[in-house]
């Protein structure tokens, strides 16, 4: 049963894919109106104006492209352009720092707040002024004060990856239930053995699905971040590649971060199924 | 005039004697052929060999009637001969050339991907920089605000930057007032005024009510130029148009999407919007005021005090690579040198347009203009006041401001002046010149005239 509704599913799936690029395909065709004009001046002008071609490119130019993008994705021709691959591993790396300086800081942090009501009703109106921030918007503060364009990068990554974290982290503690820890009191066990034997793992859950929110944020915000800084990353790729109009690089670059953000998530994802419990 | 104008062009005036100015009769020019620094050379090696030898001729002979002497019985390639005998010519040039050793050899320096940072660009690929002993990374930036910060936070040495934007920086005008410098300008023209297709009939800026604008950025020539030239038409920029600050490459898209109804924006971005089938060019930014500055090469005055000969150094290069750019030959081996995605990643075909001049113009027409960007690093003081006085005409320096002061501190004519004679080319021999913007003339020393002579200005 389950099997057969995958393949299903599986074959609806690339239904819907070849529906896409089929009407892609035909959206963007030549409209084969080429524009009368002098040869001389046609030698001069793109092809978009010449042969009527659209500005958008089909599905076989990015094909094509792709390709030749993968064929060779780590070379490197100097400071300003290298490899999709190097792109992406710059990319990936900032988000590992900024994300793993957030875990760091985060899940500490929540914990002490969850198990203290105190903090957490005194530290609640920072947090809540500080979370809908957009992490770009302290770009410029960044920049002006740590001086460096890079760790300015790795820094708005911190700062937006680190909300989701501390508030799920501060629920899940808080959220425990009250008979565990009553239990774990009874049987007098120490408060650093309490919260890493009970509170930490029924809160094990909680704490992922932040973590999982927040690492799709910091993949998020990179593209956007690398393309205000850029020098490298795949959001400087993007930018470059806008430069020269090149639609077709630009959606090849829309595609491997969609890829690779999915990938992010299910890693998490899979790491959170390891500590689900049943109730 | 071009500093780099061929000296045995009939149009240049020969008021004082011979071409280069220094000799009182074109006969004695000939006679010092020897100290080459006058005539046009062909490649730098000669041009720094003629320095040396000029300035040891005239060790051994401290008397110039008794070397002119010498050289008239014994003609100068013989001359040349016999010195070299004795004095080891190719190695004084040789040190002569590398000048004092860089302090710093590894250098960064931040560039926009226009046509502008042409000789900045160029300088790499070609070997500029590596000929004045420096190893130069050029970076691609996104921004002018980004260049200015990296700039200001010494990630980049020296950098590309529209040529009122260090004078903005150095007055504190939207950053904190830093010190910068400009040892060069890196262009001259370059830019224009592209408008949608569907104006192709609204050629007259009187019908411009309401229309927008895209500018690079507030403290560049191209916001100034517009300004300029919809006020002469009798349109008040900032209340009947709207001016917007728009990164160059979202121009083309934006254009595209009607989202703006043109713009003055930098080369290649004109021309690609044309290439693109968008635009057409109502006007290059030369018909507005030909010879205005664009870019400059900018760096802080703390790099230029810890490290000066890393910054005589670049100064050389960026001096030796505008030098070769300005010659029209030489024009289609840059485009094809600074188009790959390294550097300003553009078609070819739209650099070769931009750099030699012939170009269509969007409305079916081939046209010619052979200076439509040129390149000339002379840093004019007088460039730097004129910019100051539109600063002050729309508002953005508010109060009283001293023009000649900031525009030599901030312009170093005088050093580059020194450089450029080092290097045997022939430098203007004042910074203030008066030019004509649309016809209407700028003197220099009466800047506080000139602003008050506009009818359409920011009152304040």
């Amino acid at each position: 049963m389950t099997s057969s509704l995958r393949l299903r599913a599986g074959l609806v799936s690339i239904v819907l894919l070849a529906a896409f690029l089929g009407i892609w395909h035909l959206a963007t065709r030549s409209a084969g109106t080429a524009a009368t004009m002098s040869p001389e001046y046609a030698k001069l002008m793109g092809l978009t104006a010449t042969q009527g071609k659209s500005a958008m490119p089909g599905p076989l130019d990015v094909g094509v492209k792709l390709w030749e993008h993968l064929r060779r994705p780590f070379y490197d021709n100097g400071p300003n352009d290298k490899g999709l691959g190097i792109q992406l591993a710059y990319s990936i790396a900032r988000v590992g720092t900024g994300y793993l300086l957030a875990v760091l800081v985060a899940i500490p942090l929540g914990f002490l707040i969850g198990m203290s009501p105190l903090l957490s009703k005194a530290l609640d109106p920072f947090i809540q002024v500080l979370k809908p921030i957009s992490p770009l918007a302290w770009m410029p503060l960044a920049l002006y004060t740590i001086k460096d364009s890079s760790i300015s990068a790795i820094f708005v990554i911190f700062i937006c990856s680190i909300w989701p974290m501390l508030l799920n982290t501060v629920f899940g503690v808080a959220s425990v239930r009250k008979e565990w820890i009553n239990v774990a009191r009874t049987l007098e066990v120490g408060t650093v053995r309490r919260a890493f034997t009970v509170i930490l793992p029924a809160a094990a859950p909680t704490i992922l699905t932040g973590m999982r929110i927040s690492i799709g944020i910091a993949w998020l915000v990179i593209v956007a971040a690398e393309m205000l800084v850029g020098g490298t990353g795949i959001g400087y790729f993007v930018w470059n590649e806008w430069n020269n109009l090149s639609i077709t690089n630009v959606i090849i670059a829309i595609l491997l971060i969609g890829i690779v953000g999915m990938l992010l998530d299910q890693i998490l994802a899979r790491f959170t199924r390891m500590v689900t419990f049943p109730e | 005039m071009s500093t780099f104008d061929d000296p045995f062009d009939a149009d240049r005036s020969l008021q004082s004697g011979c071409v280069c100015g220094q000799h009182r009769s074109a006969g004695e020019h000939e006679q010092a052929a020897l100290a080459l620094r006058c005539e046009p050379v062909e490649s730098e090696e000669k041009r720094y060999q003629g320095v040396v030898a000029a300035t040891v001729m005239r060790a051994m002979f401290p008397q110039d009637v008794a070397r002119r002497a010498f050289l008239k019985s014994v003609g100068a390639s013989t001359a040349l001969a016999a010195l070299s005998q004795f004095f080891p010519l190719q190695t004084a040039t040789e040190v002569f050339a590398q000048a004092g050793a860089p302090e710093k050899k590894d250098l960064k320096v931040g560039f926009i991907p226009i046509t502008c940072a042409t000789p900045i660009i160029m300088a790499a690929p070609m070997g500029f920089y590596a000929r004045h002993g420096l190893n130069v990374e050029v970076v691609k930036t996104a921004g002018w605000a980004v260049i200015r910060d990296k700039t200001i936070n010494k990630e980049y040495d020296a950098a590309h930057m529209l040529a009122p934007m260090p004078i903005a920086i150095s007055l504190g005008l939207g950053a904190n007032a830093i010190p910068f410098a400009v040892p060069a300008i890196e262009n001259i023209n370059g830019q224009g005024i592209v408008l949608a297709t569907k104006h192709k009939d609204k050629r007259d800026p009187k019908d411009w009510k309401g229309m927008k604008f895209a500018i690079p950025f507030d403290y560049s020539m191209h916001n100034y130029l517009l300004r300029y030239y919809l006020a002469e038409h009798g349109l008040d920029p900032d209340t009947d148009v709207q001016l917007r600050s728009v990164p160059p490459p979202e121009m083309v898209a934006n254009l595209r999407a009607d989202n703006i109804d043109g713009f003055l924006a930098p080369d290649n971005i004109c021309q690609r919007a044309i290439y693109d089938g968008v635009g057409f060019m109502h006007l290059l930014s030369k018909e507005i005021w030909d010879g205005h500055p664009c870019c400059s090469f900018a760096a802080s005055r703390e790099f230029i005090t810890t490290a000066p000969n890393s910054f005589a150094a670049l100064t050389r290069a960026i001096v030796d690579a505008t030098a070769f750019a300005s010659k029209a030959e030489n024009r289609k081996q840059i485009a094809e040198a600074i188009a790959p995605a390294n550097y300003i990643n553009a078609p070819v075909t739209v650099l070769e347009q931009v750099l030699t001049g012939t170009y269509a113009d969007g409305l079916g027409g081939v046209k010619t203009d052979a200076k439509r960007v040129d390149f000339d690093p002379f840093p004019w003081q007088s460039f730097a006041v004129w910019m100051l006085t539109q600063m002050k005409r729309w508002g953005q320096i508010k109060g009283d401001v001293d023009y000649k002061a900031v525009a030599e501190q901030v312009y170093l004519a005088t050093d580059t002046k020194k450089l450029m004679t080092e290097m045997g080319l022939s430098p203007p021999a004042t910074a203030y010149k008066s030019f004509a913007v649309m016809g209407k003339n700028f003197d220099p020393a009466k800047p506080e005239d000139y602003v008050a002579s506009f009818k359409i200005r920011k009152s304040s």
